[in-house]
């Protein structure tokens, strides 16, 4: 393992059942860095987000992190593992029965002996960062879609991680909201040094913020680079997806039997 | 070939209730070894309390109160024929603190609170909490199931006691107030019939074993939810349903048991 990398994905497989969904990813993720991984819906991003945080095994290959094969641990060591990771959810994720406050002073109960006071000065200075201090004592239910990403932005950092994985963060954003989330991660991952993973398909917001992308389509990495190095692509995948592109190497029309012919018009 | 296509289906649906049992029984023994946190922070344990027990004593006690009042109706009519009237209050304690009150209560106890829960980590799965406390390195069992699991145990016998102490009033009310029989027999009767050891702390012992499955069902149908919206509303049924059998299959096993025909 190369000393700057903080997570090294190699030959890595997985099915479910039969069905294969990834087939020979290798990526590495350095220190300090914040990395994209896109693809279309159904390429196995999600799986792969899973696979790092240790919730899946692959069938072949393996995930390191910092050092250690994630699905090789026991779960004491998957426990240790995780805290010193921090995972934001598609939707937040946010516990509907618990303040905001409560929610991001959730990890540090669970897993500190703080006493109440400093837990409430970071607590504050976590949703400080994110904007939402006046906002802690509401409910979940209470926030908006944009706001619940925030505070949950705020309960992922809460215990300062040295690995963010974001599970599709800019999913159901409005346009503000979406630069704000955008920015933050930008600007959490700088301010914390850790390594942030977004898994996402929103090509546009990813490019502004990101070091380094990968494209995966049907289980492989079929691109990679520096934004700068995507936007230039010429690949026919890459500018497809970057330029939105209704038909081309993914194709408008899933493959289907003669239209003639279920139209029912004599051939 | 329909032969083969029913034995196959026979076989796959064999094999899934196993399967699904086994997974059950695991979730069974996790809840019960993770079950420190529940005591070691009390407080979690007492919000479940509060959530399954407090909140469910408006209908304990409304149901228990009525139940109360019909048994003491029906028991004076019967007794009247014998020129028994003096025994109601024995009739309606018994009847109450060996069978109706542990019964009633947790089959309401079951479509009330057992739904709830279902319904609540059935949601929290859905909406990605679950695994989120799990990314976190908190054990959803220990964190959210076991505090759960020990209210519904300890709530259920108090919720039953209480649904008796109603229903008793209940009859006083109906027997003594309303159609005039002896308070003094009534309350005499039923304390030189009722035996604390045989009738009330078997009562009791029922009631712990129906909070015990209600709350096991409840949880791990809430679990084990399919995390769509048709998920959550099948499991939430099959709990009510199970739920309801369980009681009714249980409560004729510990009858067998405790009272048999002494």
């Amino acid at each position: 393992m190369s000393p700057q990398a903080l997570v090294e994905i190699r030959d890595v497989n997985f099915s479910y059942d039969s069905r294969p969904i990834l087939n020979g990813i290798n990526m590495t993720f350095p220190k300090g860095r914040v990395i994209a991984v896109m693809g279309g819906s159904g390429c196995g991003k999600t799986t792969l987000f899973r696979l790092i945080g240790g919730a899946l095994k692959p069938t072949r290959g393996e995930v390191k992190i910092d050092g250690q094969v994630i699905h090789q641990l026991d779960q004491k060591g998957l426990y240790e593992m995780r805290r010193k990771m921090g995972v934001l959810f598609q939707f937040g994720a946010l516990f509907t029965d618990m303040s905001v406050y409560d929610n991001v002073a959730f990890q540090m109960r669970e897993h500190t002996d703080l006493p109440e006071e400093i837990i409430r000065d970071l607590v504050m200075m976590k949703l400080h960062a994110v904007g939402l201090r006046g906002t802690h004592h509401l409910m979940p239910a209470e926030l908006s879609g944009g706001m619940a990403r925030r505070v949950a932005l705020a309960r992922t950092v809460a215990l300062d991680p040295m690995l963010i994985l974001y599970d599709e963060p800019f999913a159901g954003l409005d346009p503000i909201s979406l630069t704000v989330v955008g920015n933050l991660i930008r600007r959490l991952n700088d301010a914390l040094g850790a390594t942030s993973v977004i898994v996402t398909h929103d090509v546009q917001e990813s490019l502004k913020i990101v070091d380094y992308i990968y494209f995966i389509a049907d289980g492989v990495i079929v691109a990679e680079g520096t934004p700068d190095e995507i936007r230039a692509s010429d690949k026919p995948f890459v500018h497809q997806f970057v330029h939105g592109e209704m038909d081309g190497p993914v194709p408008f029309h899933f493959p289907g039997g003669d239209y003639k012919r279920d139209l029912g018009v004599s051939v | 070939m329909a032969i083969v296509k029913s034995v196959r289906a026979i076989g796959h649906r064999v094999i899934d209730a196993v399967w699904r049992t086994g997974y059950a029984t695991r979730f069974f023994i996790l809840t019960l070894l993770y079950s420190a946190t529940s005591f070691r922070r009390f407080n979690l344990t007492v919000k479940e309390i509060f959530s399954a027990g407090v909140m469910s004593l408006i209908i304990i006690l409304v149901a228990g109160m009525f139940v109360g009042m019909v048994l003491g109706l029906q028991g004076y009519e019967t007794l009247k024929r014998y020129g028994s009237e003096s025994a109601l209050g024995s009739l309606v304690a018994l009847s109450l603190v060996r069978e109706l009150g542990p019964v009633l209560a947790a089959l309401l106890f079951a479509s009330r609170a057992g739904s709830a829960m279902t319904a609540e980590i059935g949601l929290m799965k859905a909406t990605e909490q679950i695994a989120a406390m799990e990314m976190m390195a908190v054990n959803p069992i220990a964190r959210v199931v076991a505090p759960r699991f020990w209210a519904g145990v300890i709530s259920m016998p108090l919720l039953s006691a209480m649904f008796s102490a109603m229903g008793v009033f209940g009859g006083y009310v109906v027997g003594v107030v309303l159609i005039g029989v002896d308070a003094g027999s009534f309350w005499s009767q039923m304390q030189s019939a009722v035996d604390f050891q045989h009738d009330v702390l078997n009562g009791v012992l029922k009631s712990v074993v129906f909070g015990l499955a209600v709350t096991a069902i409840a949880l791990f149908e809430g679990y084990d939810a399919p995390p769509t919206a048709e998920g959550v509303s099948g499991a939430t049924t099959r709990t009510v349903v199970q739920s309801s059998l369980a009681i009714l299959i249980l409560d004729f096993i510990l009858t067998a048991f405790m009272f048999r025909g002494d």
